[in-house]
C-alpha cells in the first residue's frame, strides 16, 4: 500500500489526520487504540503518563503531544512497546498507594483497567508507600493523594472546563502532589461542585464523590464489562457530541 | 494581546523568585500566609506560588536556622569527598538531625547538590554564602563559631574566599577585547554581517547539544513574533561543573555584550541572565557590571547613539533546582512558574519566553560570540576540529593534582588532559556530568568534540581507590532528588534506579538487579519527557557496560530478596518493646 501525502501510518494501517492533530487524537478517530491515562480527548494534553509512546524510526515520543505529520510511519502495537507500557503502569502502581479491592474506584479505575490490558500480573518493582496527604474537608467531594497517578486531568478539567481553576501539581519527583488553589490548601474553601468534569474526571480514586459508594455492585462495573481500549475508543465519541 | 508579566510584582518590579527568596531570608521559611500574601501581590493563584515555592530546594514551608547551612553531595566537593563525613561531624558537634532544624532555631545542616566549588575541596554553604576546603578542623572551628552565635561578619574572612584557578588558557580566555569594542565591531558591519560572522566561526552552543548559535539566532529572527527575549542560561548546575563561576566572575562585561550582540542581531529589547542560586553570592557584582555597562551606553536606551537599539538585561535568581538549566524549564521559571520543561516542539527559538521568540545560550557561547565578532571568524575556525570549531572551557575536578579551569581546543584527546592535571592511574572519568559519558582508560584517546565526546564544562576523575559503585549510588540519587516530577518514567525511575543500587551496595544484589537495572536504564533513556530523563541513566548503562565488575563484585550467586527480613520487623519490635531472640528473624 502506498502512502499518500494526507495520511499517516500506524502499525500497518494508513490514516487521515487534519492539520494540527496529534498523532493520539488521529489515532483515536480512525479507531486506534492507542493505551493511555494522561489523554483525555477535548482537554489538552500533558504528556506526564507516557503509556502512549510509539516509535518513529527509532525515536520514541508520545502520541498525545506529537503532531501528526504526512508520511510519518508510526510503530504503537508492538511486544517491545506493550512490554514497556506495562512497565510504566506497574511503576504508577507502586509510586503511590493503590489498596484495590477496598477502593471505591475499583473496578471503574482506569489504572486498574490497564493493567487488566496489559496482563499485570505483579508490582513487580519494590513498592514505595509514601506519606501523602489526604483531604476530606469537603462535604462532597474526598481527595485522597495516596491514589493520584499525578495525570494532571483533574488540573486541566478545572481550568480549562469548569474555568475554577481549582488544582495544580506541587513538588518534585516522589515528592510531587496534587494541590488545592485556596490559601488553606483545603478543598471546602474552594468553589469545586460534585457536579464539575474536575471532580469526575480523576481515571483512579483519588478524587471521589461522597455519600455514594458501590451502587453499582462489584462485578458489573465499567471494567468488569469492558475493556479499557473499548471506552478509550468511546470516549472520544461522547466528547465530540457534548462539543 | 500584550503578555502576562505577572510574575513581577506591578508595585516593585521584584521578581517572584526575588521575593519568595526575600520573605525565606528575613521569615527562614515561607508560611502559607506568606504564600497568600505573595499571590495577592502579584495577582498569581495561590497554588501557582504555592507550587514555585514546593519546586524549588532552596525555599521551605518550616522555619529553618538562623545559621542554615548546606553541605555540598557532589562527588568533588561534597561532605563525602575527603576522608570524614564532614555533614555527619557537624551535626554532632552542633547536636542536630540532618535536614531538620534545632529546636531552638539556631541552626539547620542539610546537603544539596554540587555547588559547584569542585577545585575547592569540601565546600558548602552557610546562608548562601560559601566557605571552601573544608576538613574536621574548620568543621570543629565552625561548630564554635555557630555554638557563640558569631555573625558571618566576624567569621575568617579568608574562609569565604574563592580563587579560581585556571590552569590553560586560550583563545577564548586569552582575549580580552572591551565590550565597547565588540558592539562597535558590530554596529559597524550590521546584523547580518554579525550573524554571517558567527555562521562562518561554526560556533555550537557550549553547554554540550551544540546547536549552531548562527542557526539559532536566525531562527529566532525569523520568527514571527510581537517581541524577542534573549536569555543567558548561567544555570550550571552539572555535578563537576564551576566555569560559569569564573567566566561571570572575570568575564561578565563580555558575558552582557555577546547578549547585546545576540540582542541586536535578533531585534530584542529585554534580556534575562537567570543565575543558578548557588551562584546568588556573585549577584553583586553581576549588578555592578551591569550598572558600569549601563553608564558607558552599552546597555539601555539608544545603545552607543543608535536610535533603532534599545537593550537591557535583569537578573533572575533560580531557587534550587538542577532541571531550569533544561531551556524551557528555564522559561517556566523566568515566568514565574515551576520548573517543568515544555512541550518541544515548539521550541524557545519561536515560542520561548512570554510565548515569544527567544534565544537561549549559556554563558560560554554567548562569551565566545563577542569575541568571534571582535577578532573575525577566521582564527577561531582554524581552532578545533571542522565540525567542533574554537576552544572549550572545562572544569576539571576529582582525583588529580591540578584541579581547575583548562581551555582547550576541540579535538584534543582525554589522555592529554588528563596527563596536563597531572591524573595518574585513573579508574574512569566522567564528562560532561553525571548526564555525560563514563569513560574507562581504554577510551582515553578519545577527543573533547560534539561528534565525539561532548562536555557542558564537567570533567570529574576517579582515581584508582574510588568505590566506583558509591559514584554511581551518588549520580542516581542526584537525579532522584533533581527530577521534576512531570512524567512517570523518571519520576519513578530514577529512584528505582537509586534503589537497585543501593540493594547491590548492600549485598542483596544478584544477577537479577543486573537486569533490572538495564531494563529500567534504557526505560527512562527512552520514554521520559526531557533531556534529564533521557540522560539519567546514563551513567548506569555506561558503568554496567564498561566497568560489570563494580557491580558484580557485590552480587550474591543466588537470587536474594530485596529486603532485609529482620530489618523490616524492626517496627514491629518498636511497638511491641521487644528484642527477645524469638522477635528476630534470620535472612538465610
Amino acid at each position: 500500500m502506498t502512502m499518500t501525502t494526507d495520511t499517516i501510518r500506524i502499525d500497518d494501517r494508513d490514516i487521515p489526520f487534519t492539520p494540527g492533530q496529534t498523532i493520539m487524537d488521529a489515532a483515536l478517530a480512525a479507531g486506534i487504540y492507542i493505551p493511555h491515562l494522561c489523554h483525555h480527548p477535548g482537554l489538552p494534553p500533558s504528556g506526564n503518563c507516557r503509556l502512549c509512546m510509539v516509535k518513529i524510526g527509532n525515536r520514541s515520543t508520545a502520541a498525545c503531544i506529537t503532531t501528526a505529520t504526512a508520511g510519518q510511519q508510526i510503530r504503537s502495537d508492538t511486544p517491545e512497546l506493550n512490554a514497556t507500557r506495562k512497565t510504566i503502569t506497574q511503576m504508577l502502581f507502586v509510586e503511590g498507594n493503590h489498596i484495590c479491592p477496598s477502593c471505591e474506584k475499583t473496578g471503574n479505575c482506569k489504572l486498574q483497567a490497564m493493567a487488566y490490558h496489559f496482563g499485570m500480573l505483579d508490582d513487580h518493582f519494590p513498592q514505595f508507600y509514601p506519606r501523602r496527604e489526604l483531604d476530606a474537608s469537603h462535604p462532597d467531594i474526598l481527595l485522597d493523594r495516596s491514589r493520584c497517578i499525578l495525570c494532571d486531568l483533574c488540573v486541566r478539567a478545572s481550568r480549562d472546563v469548569d474555568k475554577k481553576n481549582i488544582f495544580t501539581t506541587a513538588g518534585r519527583g516522589t515528592q510531587a502532589h496534587l494541590i488545592v488553589n485556596t490559601p488553606s490548601g483545603k478543598l471546602v474553601d474552594s468553589p469545586i461542585a460534585k457536579t464539575d468534569l474536575a471532580a469526575n474526571i480523576c481515571p483512579v480514586g483519588a478524587i471521589l464523590i461522597k455519600e455514594k459508594g458501590y451502587e453499582v455492585p462489584i462485578g458489573r462495573r465499567i471494567y468488569d464489562w469492558q475493556t479499557i481500549r473499548e471506552t478509550g475508543l468511546q470516549e472520544q465519541v461522547e466528547l465530540k457530541n457534548k462539543d | 494581546m500584550s503578555p502576562r508579566q505577572n510574575h513581577f510584582s506591578p508595585s516593585t518590579q521584584e521578581h517572584l523568585l526575588h521575593r519568595l527568596h526575600a520573605i525565606q531570608h528575613d521569615c527562614l521559611h515561607i508560611s502559607r500566609e506568606s504564600v497568600q500574601q505573595v499571590a495577592q501581590e502579584f495577582d498569581l493563584p495561590v497554588a501557582q506560588v504555592a507550587a514555585v515555592v514546593a519546586f524549588h530546594s532552596f525555599f521551605h514551608t518550616q522555619p529553618r536556622g538562623r545559621f542554615d547551612i548546606l553541605f555540598s553531595n557532589c562527588t568533588s566537593c561534597g561532605y563525602l569527598s575527603g576522608e570524614k563525613n564532614l555533614l555527619q561531624l557537624l551535626c554532632l558537634q552542633l547536636h542536630v538531625t540532618p535536614g531538620e532544624t534545632r529546636a531552638d532555631g539556631l541552626v539547620s545542616i542539610d546537603e544539596t547538590s554540587c555547588i559547584g566549588l569542585c577545585d575547592q575541596g569540601p565546600s558548602l554553604l552557610i546562608n548562601g554564602l560559601p566557605i571552601t576546603h573544608l576538613d574536621d578542623n574548620k568543621v570543629v572551628q565552625l561548630a564554635q563559631l555557630i555554638a557563640l552565635e558569631t555573625a558571618l561578619p566576624d567569621w575568617p574572612s579568608h574562609w569565604f574566599d574563592i580563587h579560581h584557578t585556571i590552569h590553560r588558557q586560550d583563545w577564548l580566555l586569552n582575549g580580552s577585547p572591551l565590550p565597547r569594542e565588540i558592539m562597535l565591531k558590530a554596529l559597524d558591519i550590521g546584523r547580518n554581517n554579525t550573524l554571517a560572522m558567527l555562521l562562518q566561526s561554526g560556533l555550537r552552543g557550549r553547554g554540550g547539544a551544540g546547536f549552531a548559535t548562527s542557526s539559532k539566532w536566525q531562527l529566532c529572527r525569523e520568527a514571527p513574533g510581537n517581541a524577542r527575549y534573549v536569555v543567558c542560561n548561567a544555570d550550571e548546575g552539572e555535578p563537576g561543573t564551576f566555569k560559569d563561576r569564573m567566566l561571570l566572575t572575570s568575564y561578565a562585561e563580555n558575558l552582557f555584550a555577546g547578549m547585546a550582540l545576540c540582542a541586536f542581531v535578533i531585534g530584542a529589547k529585554q534580556g534575562f541572565v537567570y543565575l543558578r542560586a548557588e551562584y546568588r553570592y556573585l549577584l553583586d557584582s553581576l549588578q555592578k557590571t551591569l550598572q558600569n555597562c549601563r553608564h558607558q551606553g552599552l546597555l539601555g536606551n539608544r545603545i552607543l547613539g543608535h536610535t533603532d537599539f534599545d537593550f537591557d538585561i535583569t537578573i533572575v535568581v533560580g531557587a534550587g533546582a538542577y532541571i531550569c538549566g533544561e531551556e524551557s524549564a528555564l522559561i517556566e521559571s523566568l515566568e514565574g512558574k515551576p520548573g517543568i520543561p515544555r512541550i518541544r516542539p515548539p521550541f524557545p527559538v519561536t515560542h520561548g519566553y512570554l510565548g515569544q521568540p527567544t534565544v537561549v545560550n549559556n554563558v560560554e557561547t554567548f562569551i565566545a560570540a563577542a569575541h568571534i565578532v571582535y577578532y573575525g571568524s577566521e582564527t577561531f575556525r582554524t581552532i578545533g576540529t571542522a565540525s567542533s570549531t574554537g576552544t572549550k572551557i572545562l572544569s576539571i575536578s576529582g582525583d588529580c593534582t591540578f584541579p581547575g579551569i583548562y581551555e582547550y581546543p576541540f579535538g584534543i584527546s582525554f589522555q592529554q588532559i588528563l596527563h596536563d592535571c597531572g591524573a595518574q592511574n585513573v579508574q574512569a572519568v566522567q564528562i560532561g556530568g553525571p548526564a555525560g559519558t563514563l569513560l574507562s582508560p581504554a577510551e582515553f584517546e578519545r577527543t573533547l568534540a560534539f561528534d565525539d565526546v561532548s562536555s557542558g564544562g564537567s570533567l570529574l576523575i576517579f582515581g584508582p581507590h574510588r568505590d566506583l559503585l558509591s559514584v554511581h549510588r551518588n549520580f542516581a540519587r542526584f537525579f532522584a532528588h533533581e527530577s521534576c516530577g512531570f512524567c512517570t518514567p523518571c519520576r519513578v525511575g530514577t529512584p528505582l534506579i537509586q534503589k537497585e543500587l543501593d540493594a547491590i551496595a548492600e549485598g542483596r544484589g544478584s544477577a537479577y538487579t543486573i537486569e533490572e537495572l538495564q531494563q529500567l536504564g534504557h526505560l527512562v533513556q527512552q520514554q521520559s519527557h526531557c533531556g534529564l530523563g533521557h540522560t539519567a541513566a546514563n551513567h548506569v548503562l555506561d558503568g554496567l557496560r564498561k566497568f560489570p565488575q563494580v557491580f558484580s563484585q557485590h552480587l550474591l550467586p543466588h537470587f536474594t530478596a530485596r529486603f532485609d527480613l529482620d530489618q523490616a520487623l524492626a517496627s514491629a519490635r518498636h511497638i511491641t518493646q521487644r528484642d527477645d531472640p524469638e522477635a528476630h528473624l534470620s535472612n538465610d
